[in-house]
């Protein structure tokens, strides 16, 4: 199909547009959220405010901006988190095997009976304010997609015969596994990380709208939506549109790379493995 | 052992492998694994719960929060240090937390859940208040959403490449990328502010007494929003399937045998596609949950899910413990459930593995 071809560079296309949007506009323009003009508030959009004024007359062009900045910032580090901690917890439980791969599975399977958001609430309740246990939150419920993922990986992978020469050549456990195996599920492991991204997203988004995220003057998409539920009542529609334009645009522009690169690193694998 | 008699060497035992046989549905074994894949599910679903439980308060114990803030709110600068320990010591919150735990656990089991504070009255109360309503916006956000999936998401991949699948499949994707909280803002400002043709929050209208026609109109866009925010993984997994079991070579046979395309995909290609469409709903439970929790918060539906934000955010850690449980025990039975009906549904499913 040709929208199949089409995606990754579509994907990274409008990725790239938005990152720079994020980066760029805060940087040039410069954000302050003491700076409030009142007189200005509610503004429609217009030529000197494309997408118009929030409630205290602060520019949404240049907020959104710096929200989507913070929003990717968080969303970044977790996915990366999330990844190292899957990547090791699956990578060394198929390679135990065992009562210590039957417990991390269990665990696993624990972590995925459990709605992510909930335990996400009640960490941020208790340690209110805390970014610290935002970015935890989000990295301590996800990484069991990347553990399964990487398990598989080393799993197929531990019978091939470059392993067996590797351990008959008495190389040791954790050689193997981080010198030959960890090293081959890297790919699998880093589209998992790329897709995790807007799940990262949409949690930090929403523990933010719920109150329970970020501080509300702090921009991020999620203090953004927060307010234009107010703002909206009133008849501020801009004030929800172009954060939640961003916030889309961010999750289906990630999820089209991710699907993409996963389409293109496994069609070669499969012929490595024939050869 | 010696080697079995000849006479029954020569006639397989029926009975060896009942999983296998040929002959139509062997029902009762069937229910027998199923009810065996209950157990072993409920098995655990124990220590799943007892770990939340274990988590949550461990969180508590090593949090900034002091319980004691929590139970007596403002009062809590000007009370004495008397005063204070005395209540530290009616509540256990001087034990360690496990010991807490532990009490806390032994209260449960008696149906005393304490009090909640965010809402002035026991905790057994807010759930006995709260839960009729989230069941009412679930059930019929979950009947609208299967109802519409199976109708869409047969009818794009019957006529596959036709209007239908065009308008729905990429709006399906869109949802996909969409959180559940930004549908229900866009909702409130389309319908509810820019329309005004529905109410956008509570039960009824400011005053107005409960009665089922306020109810009604009140329900439309919540539960319109949350069947939306589970929509399209449901109506995609129809359309996957069903375009695959209209691969199938029964299908093919149906259809050559003359039938029409009606019967052919709603009686001979549908019913092979139900099951894996019974296995996602099952995984999309937990969602379902958390796409509760906003749009009940947005549209201050008075239920259990709404609870759960306002006992987070006025840290009201009774309530907030006790529906964090609550919420694990549905998600789980709910999955459970769906597992269960797989294998009821269909003979090929192995119940153990």
């Amino acid at each position: 199909m040709a929208d199949r071809d089409l995606r990754l560079p579509l994907g990274v296309g409008v990725l790239v547009l938005l990152v720079a949007y994020a980066t760029l506009v805060p940087w040039v323009a410069g954000v302050d959220d003491r700076v409030t003009d009142f007189s200005a508030a509610r503004l429609a959009p217009s030529p000197g405010h494309p997408f118009g004024t929030d409630s205290a007359g602060r520019d949404l062009f240049v907020r959104t901006a710096a929200g989507l900045r913070v929003s990717l910032l968080i969303a970044v580090v977790c996915a990366a988190l999330s990844t190292v901690l899957g990547a090791v917890v699956g990578a060394v439980s198929a390679a135990a095997g065992g009562w210590v791969d039957r417990l991390v599975m269990r665990l696993v399977d624990g972590i995925n009976a459990v709605p992510h958001l909930l335990l996400g609430i009640v960490l941020v309740a208790l340690f209110r304010g805390s970014l610290v246990a935002i970015v935890a939150s989000i990295a301590l419920t996800h990484w069991t997609q990347v553990a399964r993922i990487v398990r598989a990986e080393v799993l197929s992978l531990r019978d091939r015969p470059h392993v067996d020469a590797a351990v008959l050549g008495g190389a040791s456990r954790w050689r193997v596994v981080h010198r030959h195996l960890l090293p081959a599920a890297l790919p699998q492991a880093l589209v998992a990380a790329v897709l995790l991204l807007p799940h990262a997203v949409w949690h930090e988004s929403t523990l933010s709208f719920l109150g329970l995220g970020l501080p509300p003057h702090r921009p991020s998409l999620g203090t953004l939506l927060e307010e234009a539920r107010s703002s909206l009542l009133l008849g501020g529609w801009w004030t929800l549109l172009f954060p939640a334009l961003s916030l889309v645009l961010t999750t289906l522009a990630v999820a089209a790379v991710g699907s993409g690169v996963r389409q293109r690193i496994s069609a070669p694998r499969r012929g490595a493995t024939l050869r | 052992m010696t080697a079995a008699p000849p006479a029954l060497r020569r006639d397989p035992a029926p009975a060896a492998s009942p999983g296998t046989r040929a002959t139509p549905a062997p029902r009762p074994s069937r229910r027998r694994a199923a009810a065996r894949m209950a157990v072993r599910r409920l098995a655990f679903a124990v220590p799943v719960v007892l770990g939340v439980a274990v988590g949550v308060f461990a969180l508590a114990a090593a949090s900034p929060f002091d319980p004691l803030a929590g139970y007596l709110g403002d009062r809590y600068l000007t009370a004495s240090q008397d005063v204070q320990d005395r209540i530290a010591d009616e509540l256990g919150t001087d034990r360690p937390w496990y010991l807490h735990l532990l009490g806390w656990l032994g209260d449960l089991l008696t149906g005393d859940l304490g009090t909640s504070r965010s809402f002035g009255q026991p905790v057994v109360s807010v759930v006995a208040e709260r839960l009729p309503w989230t069941m009412l916006l679930v059930g019929v956000a979950l009947v609208l959403a299967v109802v519409l999936a199976l109708v869409l998401g047969s009818w794009a991949a019957a006529r596959r490449g036709g209007w239908v699948d065009r308008v729905v499949t990429p709006l399906c994707l869109l949802l996909q990328g969409t959180p559940p909280f930004v549908v229900a803002l866009g909702a409130v400002a389309v319908f509810g502010v820019g329309l005004s043709w529905l109410p956008v929050a509570g039960l009824t209208d400011a005053g107005a007494a409960l009665s089922a026609g306020q109810v009604a109109t009140h329900l439309v866009l919540p539960a319109t929003v949350l069947a939306l925010s589970q929509l399209p993984w449901l109506l995609l997994s129809v359309r996957q399937s069903l375009l695959g079991s209209l691969a199938e070579d029964h299908v093919t046979g149906a259809r050559s045998r003359g039938l029409a395309e009606r019967t052919v995909v709603l009686r001979h290609a549908l019913p092979t596609a139900l099951l894996p469409f019974v296995t996602v709903l099952g995984t999309r439970l937990a969602e379902l949950v958390v796409g509760a929790v906003l749009v009940e918060e947005v549209f201050s539906w008075p239920g259990l899910a709404q609870a759960v934000v306002t006992s987070a955010t006025e840290l009201d850690f009774p309530l907030l413990a006790v529906l964090t449980l609550l919420t694990t025990v549905a998600v789980l039975l709910g999955s459970l459930l769906a597992d269960v009906a797989t294998v009821l549904l269909d003979p090929r499913v192995r119940a153990d593995g």
